[in-house]
């Protein structure tokens, strides 16, 4: 298919059969009524949020712009198109992440697949499981409510009469837009959907079949090196690449800062690399020591978040007051698939397979890069060896093409481990400060929370606290950073939760007693009780353990978590862990118990081991060797109570169960040993 | 050099320097991508081999150290169409989510296996703590060897 292939030659080349359209401008909603069929259209509706295809065979093609990158999406979007179409798990196939098939998306992230990109397919297969239904009444002379539609077939609901999906649309070239007109299957009466049905496609991983773009290969293809800067913000002051130029098959590309090898095979890339000579100049640098009062110093106009009522004269007036300080790492993704990109032109036209978060956005990014416009950009996403929220820009999309460019070939380029360390974008470190107060009688009266750097993501809360002053401080960040498996909230919640707990023993109340007292969500308050009874709170731990609990909400789902832990040295060592997770009614319970418990491991990471060190520009620990990431020894018992609630809409799950892990074993961690940590990656020093 | 090596049961002569990692040689020389690049140090696992049934991490081994040996990738372990038990139990139990350390995974585990037929969850445990799974899935890869070693060791233990 030609890159540059317009929306009316896709439509025609997807064959006979069904096309629906979800529109998601609602002009459009209502110009189609969602329940007349639309013959003959063939110009797409400039806003689409998705599109399904029914073939003549009968199996379900469809089209959405989110990306597989380990969080199962693939199969719970699957789920709930074959729930809606009556058909079989394996009729239907989804086309993701290709800028030239799908429509456009704004990005895999904000846990927004679940909430927003299902119901989407949801209406789409609803509206083509309702024409069908129509198609067959009129065949065989029938109202439409005598006919149903089952196992990918329309039959008569008193008669003998069945036609399957492909037979129906036969020799027909059907295109239906729609916005809200379907009926959309509730939940409650959910089949394939709400169950745990395996991985889709899981085959292809276990047998390493599957091609992650670190995989792919096109003939003819070179292989990229960049020279990397000395050091972050470096300018190049000279550079000398005659040594890798006089290598037989190597090419080395000179634009401004960027310098950069092509070879025939990845061995001489690098050797290539290692003989060109560059001096670079940098300015001096913050580094980690003495970072927290670097990013206070640094701050830039403050955003008041929420103002309510008088912090000032509540905490004056308040019997019991505290005021603490918190602070936290800055720490890196770590996908196990560093980025990659393979990146192929063809005259102006350009191709790149590469394992991002963002294809519409790193199409965007390339587009730019190269002032061609986008719809000369192909950017396709095999499913990717994940992202946490670490894969959103573009950089390995474009080095690659940038050598491709100039060297005149298809050109691959992956980072090496200690790339990925230095060069990608890192979660924000953060620095928060807090001054509450309370009555004796345990409710709390004022509550002042400022965030230096970090974000604002998870910065208020559900307790109930009538004064109230909410403050965000942007700073200056010496690490490139930006979005991380549930954002600024990690650190918010870390702050948030840990001084609650200060505060419940300020008043002398059980954690989780002054918790409940001071929630008014009773979806907030579920969670805390469900995990504490599993847990088994109010029993007394064995002599040197601790218990903690904590609360949050984040992306509309509410997790809590119980921990217990130990001292072991200037460690801790967790020994249980209980999370209860409502995000509304569960697509696929094994899967979202994977991303709970997924996200509870790698959040273990941050909250006991993880953390970048660096001085003057430079990353100091960047290999495996030097940052420790959770493994099998580090995962205690974990026990996972899934609340689920078919009365509300679901909601993403990919980040949330993160929150309140790291304040519950510090609130743990207080209790085995009477020392308060305030600062994450959480540590006892001698 | 001429490196002669049998890579899942094909002998293969190649001309390479002796020096470049097992790693390269297989994804680069005999476009056996399965086995996977985490981190270029030996630390993560995701390069995992077995050189005569044994786990190899072969991103830091050189390709003269498989000179005369049988390597198994993760390409050669199902027989045809049929899975090895370790790979059909890590799709029963779901023991996989991004699955780019699944292929190392999975040869760790069955190279465990082959010389401890029923191990208890610590013995997993300590025998994959150098495979690293990013995405968390720990316990569930636990519960997929185990259902994997009774399988093997005909019945539950």
């Amino acid at each position: 298919m030609t890159v540059a292939e317009s929306r009316r030659e896709f439509l025609q080349r997807l064959g006979g059969g069904l096309v629906v359209l979800v529109a998601v401008d609602d002009i459009e909603a209502q110009e189609s009524g969602g329940t007349r069929r639309r013959g003959g259209r063939t110009a797409a509706p400039k806003d689409i949020g998705a599109w399904l295809h029914i073939g003549e065979d009968g199996l379900v093609e469809v089209f959405t712009g989110k990306a597989e990158v380990g969080q199962n999406t693939r199969t719970s979007l699957t789920q709930a198109v074959a729930d809606e179409l009556r058909v079989a798990v394996s009729a239907v196939h989804l086309t993701m992440a290709d800028t030239d098939l799908v429509p456009y998306d704004i990005g895999t992230f904000g846990s927004l697949s679940t909430p927003q990109m299902a119901p989407q397919l949801r209406k789409a297969a609803a509206s083509a499981r309702e024409m069908l239904i129509r198609l067959a009444a009129e065949k065989w002379n029938l109202k439409p409510s005598a006919v149903q539609a089952a196992d990918g077939a329309v039959s008569e609901l008193n008669g003998s009469r069945r036609a399957g999906y492909g037979e129906l649309t036969r020799g027909q070239k059907l295109v239906e837009t729609i916005g809200d007109g379907a009926r959309v299957t509730p939940p409650g009466e959910w089949k394939v959907a709400g169950k745990s049905i395996p991985k889709v496609g899981g085959r292809a991983f276990v047998t390493g079949q599957h091609k992650y773009a670190s995989d792919l290969s096109v003939p003819g293809m070179l292989h990229g090196k960049v020279i990397r800067p000395a050091s972050f913000g470096a300018r190049l002051v000279s550079v000398d690449t005659g040594a890798a130029d006089s290598i037989p098959g190597v090419k080395s590309v000179r634009d401004g800062d960027f310098i950069g090898i092509a070879a025939p095979d990845p061995r001489t890339a690098e050797s290539a690399a290692a003989a060109v000579k560059s001096e670079w100049k940098a300015d001096p640098q913050q580094g980690n020591q003495g970072l927290f009062a670097y990013l206070k110093q640094t701050a830039g106009p403050e955003q008041v978040v929420k103002s309510a009522g008088s912090v000032e004269s509540s905490y004056a007036a308040a019997p019991v007051k505290l005021r603490e300080s918190y602070q936290v790492a800055y720490i890196a993704h770590t996908p196990l698939e560093p980025r990659a990109a393979l990146a192929q032109w063809s005259g102006d036209k350009l191709t790149v397979w590469t394992g991002t978060q963002r294809p519409f956005g790193v199409r965007s990014e390339l587009a730019e890069a190269f002032k061609i416009p986008e719809e000369q950009v192909r950017v396709i996403v095999p499913d990717t060896g994940s992202g946490y929220g670490g894969k959103h820009t573009g950089e390995a999309a474009i080095e690659a093409a940038r050598l491709s460019r100039a060297s005149g070939k298809p050109v691959k380029l992956v980072w090496t481990r200690t790339e990925e360390f230095t060069w990608a974008y890192a979660r924000p470190a953060a620095l928060i400060e807090i001054a509450s107060a309370a009555g004796g009688d345990g409710l709390i009266t004022s509550w002042e929370f400022h965030n230096y750097n970090s974000g604002t993501p998870g910065i208020e809360t559900l307790y109930t606290m009538a004064n109230r002053r909410i403050v965000f401080h942007p700073s200056k960040s010496p690490l490139r950073q930006g979005s991380y498996r549930a954002l600024g909230s990690t650190a918010n919640h870390f702050a948030r939760e840990s001084h609650i707990d200060e505060l419940a023993g300020a008043v002398k109340m059980d954690p989780l007693q002054f918790r409940l007292k001071n929630l008014a969500d009773e979806r907030m308050k579920a969670v805390l009780s469900s995990a504490a009874e599993k847990f088994g709170w109010g029993r007394k731990p064995a002599a040197g353990n601790g218990f903690g609990i904590a609360g949050g909400f984040e992306k509309n789902g509410y997790v809590a978590t119980a921990a217990e832990v130990t001292r072991e040295g200037n460690a801790i060592k967790v020994i249980r862990l209980v999370t209860a997770f409502d995000c509304g009614a569960v697509v696929n319970p094994r899967h979202l118990e994977n991303q709970v418990e997924g996200a509870i491991v790698q959040g273990l990471g941050g909250a006991l081991f993880e953390a970048l060190t660096f001085e003057n520009g430079r990353i100091t620990n960047a290999r495996l060797g030097a940052y420790r990431v959770p493994r099998f020894g580090d995962v205690p018992v974990l026990e996972t109570v899934l609340l689920d609630r078919k009365d509300v809409p679901s909601a993403g799950a990919g980040e949330s169960p993160l929150v309140a892990l790291a304040p519950a074993i510090a609130n743990a961690a207080f209790q085995a040993t009477g020392i308060r940590l305030r600062s994450m990656p959480l540590r006892f020093v001698s | 050099m001429l490196l002669s090596i049998t890579v899942n049961g094909k002998a293969q002569k190649i001309e390479t320097d002796p020096g470049l990692p097992l790693l390269s040689l297989l994804r680069d020389h005999l476009q056996l991508t399965g086995t996977k690049y985490g981190c270029g140090e030996g630390q993560c696992g995701a390069c995992t081999v077995l050189v005569e049934g044994r786990a190899v991490r072969s991103c830091v081994v050189p390709s003269s150290f498989a000179a005369g040996k049988r390597i198994t990738t993760i390409e050669g372990l199902a027989r045809g169409e049929q899975l090895h038990p370790v790979q059909q139990a890590f799709l029963e139990k779901d023991a996989l989510q991004c699955g780019y350390c699944t292929p190392g995974m999975i040869l760790s585990a069955a190279a465990m296996l082959n010389e401890q037929p029923k191990p208890s969850e610590a013995a997993i445990k300590r025998a994959l703590q150098g495979n690293v799974c990013r995405c968390g899935t720990y316990p569930r890869i636990v519960a997929a060897v185990r259902l994997a070693s009774e399988r093997m060791s005909g019945g539950a233990r």
